[in-house]
């Protein structure tokens, strides 16, 4: 059968086509927003139209029949019209007022959990896992699901005293923002990587594999063609494995997962923060890591009693001081916990008031 | 349905409220039988702790050498199914606006060519399709882009540049968001799909310091709406909010963070020349408080995760500019700072890493950009800093 005529850089389709007619006659003229519930909202307009939004959560890796069904739903409710969310929820867009608590009730009834609006737990964002990346050394949909189903109450309905943003990611390569969120799941290798050298010699560039290195842990061997790896310097990033997959930074038994805190992208109230380590490593526990599951349950329900309204994870740690975050959440303070590595000076106290 | 492999580790990913995407894996096998093979190997992952994907492997569509991502299993003879196993990215709309008409022909190209398998969305903001064959690549493009999607990006070129919902609903968008990203994808589509950079170079938009695409840390530039004028107050709303029980005083002006804003049981009065634009005031009263009417853009440079020497978040470069239609001097501005870095960058040297070893006044000079003190939190603290000649010339 022939195929239709390619067309290169051509970019993607124009966003208005997919606008709802009510959002391009008020497009940029948006006067306020309401929260209705932990899930829909109405947006008003200076002309005082408004559109109605209901928010779902997607597990991000969606089957086209998943997709279809969506799209169904936009139509009988939407005029067809909808969006996804930078955090993986769908979003269906309604025009007509007596169509919103007719989708809300059939997306109940079809098991839809509606939720993510306002200062609540919205959808991880998180990257691919084993489920379809080389360098992954967790899965991070299985975490994902896992969390969320223990979270499912502060997504659909209870009140933090601010959002939280999750996130997971699969290895320290981070295409998820764990680096800047409120609670966040880093996969992290532990041992120094195994070195196939005849393939090393076989299949890698040697100046690349070395520049690879941001510790210099990697020396060139000329005479064998291959590299050797200074085993006290080697921070086990894997940035080598990504450049010459002949040296295997992968081990089942001692990979696993850390878990940050503090981590934020707006710039409310305090300026953007990186998150920081809260505990340096549990065990891969698949398929559900329920010692994963419980920690951050613990470290969200510490937040909730003794946050104040409006105050993020960082805000509410930086107030209260870190020694005092590990001992309101119990979690033990480890060497691991201390930078060694590049910010030593600006992260070791250098005051002489602190807590007990 | 499913059935190939037995997979009780991942069934039970099936149990609970959460959307399963194990259940969606299970829904493509109908749609592709390499599904199942997907399925199988998960299963596997989940047994043995470990992945069983390769990467590399140049494969692509004739005339791009980005947008597809080359993905083999490791254990081919045992999941033949996913031997080749591609990830196809189509570049999204602005703002991942669709109809259901877009996303069904999306959904019907993919059944025909592909595993039934999709990302909504990739990190990046691609619409990521999971799963197909070399020899399917052209037939996959060809579908694509004749209907008017066209491939996004991957490896070291111009990314898949993405935004909020910006003006398309929301109130607090200082900027376009949507046309700007739309505007920037079209200018560099030769920079995307043919990769020819040091590395990746990403850019996001966000209408606001709210930041709900993650601009300032995802980005190596970070494109922030924002406004230098008065934040517009409507008083009737502030007491509105009063009557429906918000401690104003508590909740707004004690937590505003330079004390610009007092309340006096009555009326907000704000010291506008004092205020840093944090959002907080407005984001938590959007009825009664409006950014000011003079907007633009502050443009920050540098964030990444922490591949290789640490994560970093962006650094202020022009704390105002405008960027309205047809967006001439923010684009002017971003060739500029990509010039530079492609000029002085290693092989996988991102643009903040860059600016590290070779300090702001080189770019700043190249960009030509003045000092300002905006662009920093404070400035240095030991007497160890460069004079140039001509700096020795002023008198």
């Amino acid at each position: 059968m022939a195929l239709p005529q390619r067309q290169t850089d051509i970019g993607p389709p124009k966003f208005d086509k997919f606008l709802p007619p009510v959002i391009k006659e008020n497009y940029g003229q948006w006067k306020y927003h309401e929260e209705l519930s932990g899930g829909t909202m109405v947006h008003v307009a200076e002309s005082g139209a408004k559109i109605w939004t209901v928010r779902c959560a997607s597990p991000r890796l969606l089957s086209t029949e998943t997709i279809r069904e969506i799209s169904d739903l936009a139509d009988e409710f939407c005029g067809g019209y909808l969006r996804f969310t930078t955090r993986h929820n769908v979003e269906f867009l309604v025009s007509d007022e007596s169509r919103l608590q007719p989708l809300v009730d059939k997306l109940t009834t079809m098991k839809y959990m509606i939720g993510g609006i306002g200062d609540r737990v919205s959808n991880i964002v998180h990257t691919q896992g084993w489920v379809h990346c080389h360098s992954a050394c967790t899965d991070a949909s299985g975490l994902v699901k896992a969390i969320m189903d223990d979270l499912a109450d502060y997504f659909t309905h209870k009140v933090l005293p601010n959002k939280v943003r999750l996130a997971v990611a699969c290895c320290v390569n981070m295409c998820g923002a764990v680096h800047c969120s409120d609670i966040a799941v880093v996969a992290v290798h532990r041992k120094v990587p195994k070195i196939d050298h005849a393939n090393v010699t076989k299949m890698c560039e040697i100046p690349t594999t070395v520049g690879s290195c941001p510790t210099s842990a990697i020396r060139p061997n000329p005479k064998d063609k291959t590299i050797t790896i200074n085993e006290e310097k080697c921070m086990y990033c894997g940035n080598c494995f990504t450049v010459c997959p002949p040296i295997d930074i992968h081990d089942p038994e001692e990979d696993g997962v850390a878990i940050v805190v503090g981590g934020k992208v707006g710039s409310l109230r305090t300026d953007p923060k990186f998150s920081k380590l809260a505990i340096p490593f549990f065990y891969n526990e698949p398929p559900r890591w329920p010692k994963v599951v419980d920690a951050i349950r613990n470290i969200l329900e510490t937040y909730e009693k003794h946050a104040k309204k409006h105050e993020r994870v960082g805000e509410w740690v930086e107030r209260i001081g870190w020694e005092r975050f590990f001992s309101l959440t119990g979690i033990e303070f480890t060497f691991q916990h201390i930078d060694d590595f590049t910010f030593m000076r600006d992260t070791m106290r250098t005051s002489a008031a602190f807590k007990y | 349905m499913s059935g190939k492999y037995k997979t009780p580790m991942l069934d039970e990913l099936e149990k609970g409220p959460f959307p399963s995407f194990i259940t969606e894996m299970k829904k493509a096998t109908k749609i592709s039988t390499t599904a199942e093979d997907a399925l199988g190997q998960l299963e596997k992952s989940y047994q043995t702790k470990r992945g069983y994907w390769k990467h590399g492997g140049i494969v692509g569509v004739l005339g791009y050498g980005g947008g597809v991502i080359g993905r083999y299993s490791s254990l081919p003879d045992e999941f033949p199914g996913v031997a080749h196993y591609h990830t196809v990215r189509i570049n999204q709309p602005s703002g991942f606006f669709y109809t259901s008409a877009a996303l069904r022909e999306i959904c019907d190209i993919w059944d025909k060519y592909g595993s039934g398998m999709t990302n909504m969305h990739g990190s990046t903001g691609d619409l990521v399709l999971l799963g197909t064959t070399t020899d399917k690549l052209e037939a996959i493009f060809a579908e694509y882009s004749s209907r008017g999607w066209d491939l996004g990006s991957s490896g070291s070129a111009m990314r898949t540049p993405s935004c909020c919902v910006g003006p398309g609903r929301c109130e607090w968008a200082c900027i376009d968001t949507l046309g700007l990203t739309y505007h920037l994808t079209q200018h560099f589509q030769d920079e995307m799909h043919r990769p020819a950079y040091p590395y990746k170079f990403k850019i996001k938009t966000a209408g606001c310091a709210v930041d709900c695409v993650a601009a300032i840390a995802r980005a190596d530039l970070s494109i922030i709406g924002t406004w230098k004028d008065d934040i517009q107050v409507d008083q009737a709303e502030v007491k509105a909010y009063a009557d429906m029980g918000m401690n104003i005083q508590a909740e707004i002006a004690e937590m505003c963070p330079t004390e610009c804003l007092k309340y006096d049981g009555g009326k907000i009065t704000i010291d506008n020349k004092e205020c840093t634009r944090c959002m907080h005031c407005i984001a938590k009263m959007t009825k009664a408080l409006r950014p000011g009417k003079e907007r633009g853009a502050t443009i920050l440079v540098g964030s990444k995760a922490p591949i290789v020497v640490g994560s970093l978040l962006s650094w202020v470069i022009v704390p105002f500019i405008k960027a309205e239609e047809p967006f001439e001097e923010v684009t002017e501005l971003i060739e500029n700072i990509i010039e530079w870095w492609d000029d002085n960058a290693k092989p996988r040297e991102r643009i903040g890493e860059l600016l590290e070893v070779k300090g702001m006044r080189p770019f700043l000079e190249a960009i030509n950009v003045p000092p300002q003190p905006q662009q920093v939190r404070e400035p240095r603290k030991d007497p160890f800093f460069f004079w140039t000649a001509a700096d020795l010339e002023k008198k």
